[in-house]
């Protein structure tokens, strides 16, 4: 695997691209392969499988290059490999289906466990701990974070504007985008033009827009300072002074969720039925109290899963202040603060955790009101 | 170490789409497993052909090429493969790559401050004897102390630089009939009398670095700490005994406030006081070449920046005393100053195979600190005292060696880089929110609070 990448870094740029393309291809026909064919039921099939079951750790194995272990892991592999095969073979005939449902959760369950409920319960704990774990030190490290002055408090007050500003702007502006082209000609094309940003990596939305906001003197390298030139005004730093900075930032977030925004109230607004519509329309309503008293009540619970769901992709932003402005004039948030006090050395583990629960505490509202909100769906 | 929260969209029954993504994820995280493949030193009886060693250190782009043409010769005759990583977030990533334990064999810090918080976590190995006698020949003690904990040496000093140079036009000082400054007064009377001829603001700076913007800040109140206040007070004050609310940095602050806060003074070629924090700090060569600005601080390394921009007739410029650009050092309160701010690279073995000791002993000698300048268009110098100055091509560089190799200088390291890490991230915001408008009794008062109690 790493021979594979270091030939493929001494390739030119260019030729990495087709290169990187095929490659994931292949990855995803043997993956397709796996969950859509192997499958099957039928003698071959299970042959099939059971070459897989054994076959994959060994792939695995020879990728990763672990020689000197290989003959364990190839041991241990073929044990629990068969295993699990003869305990899907036995249950067939529907005998052991417990114990077949529980061999096949326990990877994934073990993995949960390692991977986020203990990494969970450390940070609780290491919120209470001093910034060198050693000692417990109460509450200290909120006192911290909301000291006055303290980056904390900054990156606290600036995330609640976030999780305010991002969601009604994504979400009010999807909506009305997705009124407007409802229906209309060239509704496909439309969609997709505001779909685009949602497959873009947030870093590489900020990395676009830290260009469009660049100010120089001059000549203006940033397309923004440029039309403020145009028009004859001098050029504003953008990212420079707080609060400023931080709507530029927030907008960021907005052209990324917009898309996403507008792709489900749209499908939501084509699940309204028709004739509630004309009903109101031979009431004798206008446009405008059609949509507010029967599309918006008709879509109210996708509109309340898309407001949740930006709303926390607000709470967790770290890779915008990265990319931008590194957390510098007031802009950081409380997912970039929380990385960087543990950017440094000695590393802040108490705050960091800290600032990761009031993260936590933050979300947990949300999760619960969207729980509800799918709990009533269902009922209704 | 994170609570994770997992914004789940679900865009209906997509179960393929799904069980794609977790696979591609899983396959990508393979690879990022893969990757990170331990080096093989040679093993303890000293046979090292054939074996890599790995360095990771903050330089890149033409700084990493010079440092690889500075050993390649040596590591061929030795048969070590070096392997140079370069990182612009050094600083930060280092912490995250020391707690996970994804180490190189050797990391190259550009601070001592962050050299002894690595210390102390127990990761960096103590040099082998070889390398402490080459370390304790080559290097005056003050240098020895910056890499020397609880008694023991710990790393190898590497290059050097000498900040606290003001780079100028020697063709428009004739031109303005002006000539250098010898002492920090006449420095300002000069500035208003630029000022007067031109009617531009003299002055540009640019304190942007990305995530360590504000050193430039730091620096340059480092450098008036030690010129106004001496030695002893900036040792006080690189340990914490000395408060960052003292009045001797209050007092450091407000000559700092003289020119770099004064809009009449500043910022040449780019806009108000607030655009220095916008301004990155190589780009200040620009309009110093182009003739806009006329005066700014910073260290020999701004050199390399002049190899890209253009003068105002559109030809490269000449760094020389009588060419296009020349700079003369920081005068101090009183004419002959002989206390320079300085910085520098350190390197540290994370393992102690042979080959990464051989490296270590590579670095530490006079043999490579020569390699090093003798490397063509080179920008970095050394503390080396077995640095031949005469060998030195630059004019520049060439005065910079005097003053490091001079027993009469006072060197002390840039009071950032020598404090602690979470206070020298602190010093940076500061100095970045003191260019915003932040009140200098409010900056103190915050750059202190990040001093860990005890």
């Amino acid at each position: 695997m790493s021979a594979f990448f270091s030939w493929l870094a001494g390739l030119p740029p260019l030729a990495q691209i087709p290169v990187v393309i095929v490659a994931f291809g292949i990855v995803m026909v043997l993956v397709v392969f796996f969950i859509e064919v192997a499958p099957r039921s039928g003698r071959g099939y299970s042959i099939m499988r059971l070459c897989v079951a054994i076959g994959v750790p060994l792939a695995v194995l020879l990728i990763l290059g672990i020689e000197a272990g290989a003959f364990w892991v190839l041991i241990i592999a073929a044990i629990l490999g068969g295993g699990l095969f003869w305990l899907d073979y036995r249950a067939r005939g529907g005998s052991g289906y417990v114990i077949q449902l529980f061999a096949f959760l326990s990877p994934a369950l073990l993995l949960l466990l390692i991977g986020l409920v203990y990494p969970a319960v450390q940070t609780f704990v290491n919120a209470f701990r001093s910034n060198d774990g050693t000692h417990f030190v109460g509450l200290d490290n909120f006192v911290w974070v909301f000291s006055g002055g303290s980056t904390g408090l900054i990156a606290f007050i600036n995330t609640i504007v976030w999780v305010i500003i991002a969601p009604v702007f994504a979400t009010g502006i999807g909506l009305l985008y997705a009124v407007f082209v409802d229906r209309s000609r060239g509704e496909k094309v439309l969609k997709v033009f505001i779909f685009m940003p949602v497959a873009i990596s947030l870093v590489g939305a900020s990395i676009i827009f830290k260009f469009f906001f660049d100010y120089t003197q001059d000549p203006q390298i940033g397309l923004l300072n440029q039309v403020v030139e145009w028009f004859g005004g001098t050029p504003v730093a953008w990212l420079q002074n707080y609060p400023l900075n931080m709507v530029m930032l927030i907008i960021i977030l907005i052209w990324t969720q917009t898309g996403f925004a507008m792709v489900l109230l749209s499908s939501a607004i084509k699940g309204v039925p028709t004739e509630q519509v004309e009903a109101a329309e031979l009431d004798g309503t206008n446009a405008w109290q059609r949509f507010w008293n029967v599309t918006v009540p008709g879509i109210r619970p996708t509109i309340i899963v898309v407001w949740i769901t930006i709303s926390i992709v607000s709470l967790k932003v770290y890779d915008i202040i990265a990319a931008t402005t590194g957390g510098q004039n007031d802009s950081t948030v409380l997912g970039y603060e929380m990385v960087k006090q543990f950017e440094i050395l000695p590393p802040q583990a108490g705050h960091s955790a800290a600032l990761a629960l009031l993260i936590f505490i933050l979300v947990t509202p949300f999760i619960w009101y969207n729980a509800r909100n799918l709990k009533r769906q269902r009922e209704e | 170490m994170r609570v994770h929260v997992n914004g789940g969209r679900s865009f209906g029954p997509v179960r393929q789409a799904a069980v794609l993504a977790v696979a591609a994820a899983s396959v990508i995280g393979l690879s990022a497993c893969s990757s990170g493949g331990g080096s093989s030193g040679g093993n303890a009886s000293g046979s090292v052909k054939g074996a890599t060693v790995t360095i990771y250190g903050p330089d890149t782009g033409t700084e990493a090429t010079e440092l690889e043409a500075s050993w390649s010769a040596w590591a061929k005759q030795q048969g070590i493969t070096i392997q140079y990583t370069g990182d612009k977030n050094f600083t930060a990533n280092i912490a995250t790559k020391i707690q996970a334990n994804s180490l190189p064999d050797i990391g190259m810090f550009p601070q001592p401050g962050l050299l002894s918080a690595a210390v102390q976590t127990g990761k960096v190995k103590e040099l082998d004897s070889a390398t402490a006698t080459s370390v304790k020949n080559n290097f005056s003690t003050d240098w020895q102390g910056y890499v020397t904990s609880g008694g023991k040496l710990y790393a190898t000093p590497m290059d050097a630089s000498v900040k606290g140079y003001i780079w100028y036009s020697p063709a428009d000082f004739k031109k303005w009939g002006v000539s250098v400054p010898t002492t920090y007064d006449q420095l300002l009377q000069l500035t208003s009398t630029i000022r007067q001829k031109t009617g531009q603001p003299p002055w540009c700076a640019g304190f942007n670095s990305g995530d360590a913007s504000g050193w430039p800040g730091a620096d340059q109140l480092a450098e008036l700490v030690l010129a106004d206040s001496g030695p002893s007070v900036y040792d006080a004050w690189v340990k914490g005994t000395t408060k960052f609310t003292d009045p001797a940095i209050g007092s450091a602050f407000d000559t700092l406030g003289k020119t770099l806060l004064n809009p009449q003074y500043v910022n040449a070629g780019f806009g108000d006081v607030k655009s220095i924090n916008s301004t990155a700090f190589g780009d200040v060569a620009t309009p110093l070449a182009s003739g806009k600005c006329a005066l700014t601080n910073q260290a020999t390394f701004l050199e390399a920046s002049f190899a890209t921009v253009k003068t105002a007739a559109g030809n490269t410029p000449k760094v020389a005393p009588d060419g296009d650009i020349w700079a003369f050092p920081q005068p101090g309160p009183t004419a002959g100053k002989n206390a320079v701010v300085g910085g520098g690279d350190f390197a540290a073995a994370f393992d102690a195979n042979a080959a990464t000791q051989k490296v270590m002993q590579y670095l530490s000698s006079a043999e490579w600190a020569n390699s090093l300048i003798a490397v063509p268009n080179a920008s970095f110098i050394s503390a080396n005292k077995g640095l031949d100055a005469t060998k030195e091509q630059d004019a520049l560089l060439a005065s910079a060696i005097k003053i490091l190799q001079d027993p009469a200088t006072v060197f002390r390291f840039g009071a950032d880089d020598a404090m602690p890490n979470v206070v020298e991230t602190a010093f940076w915001t500061g100095m970045v929110d003191w260019i915003n408008g932040k009140s200098t009794s409010a900056v103190q008062a915050q750059i202190q609070a990040a001093w860990p109690a005890g």
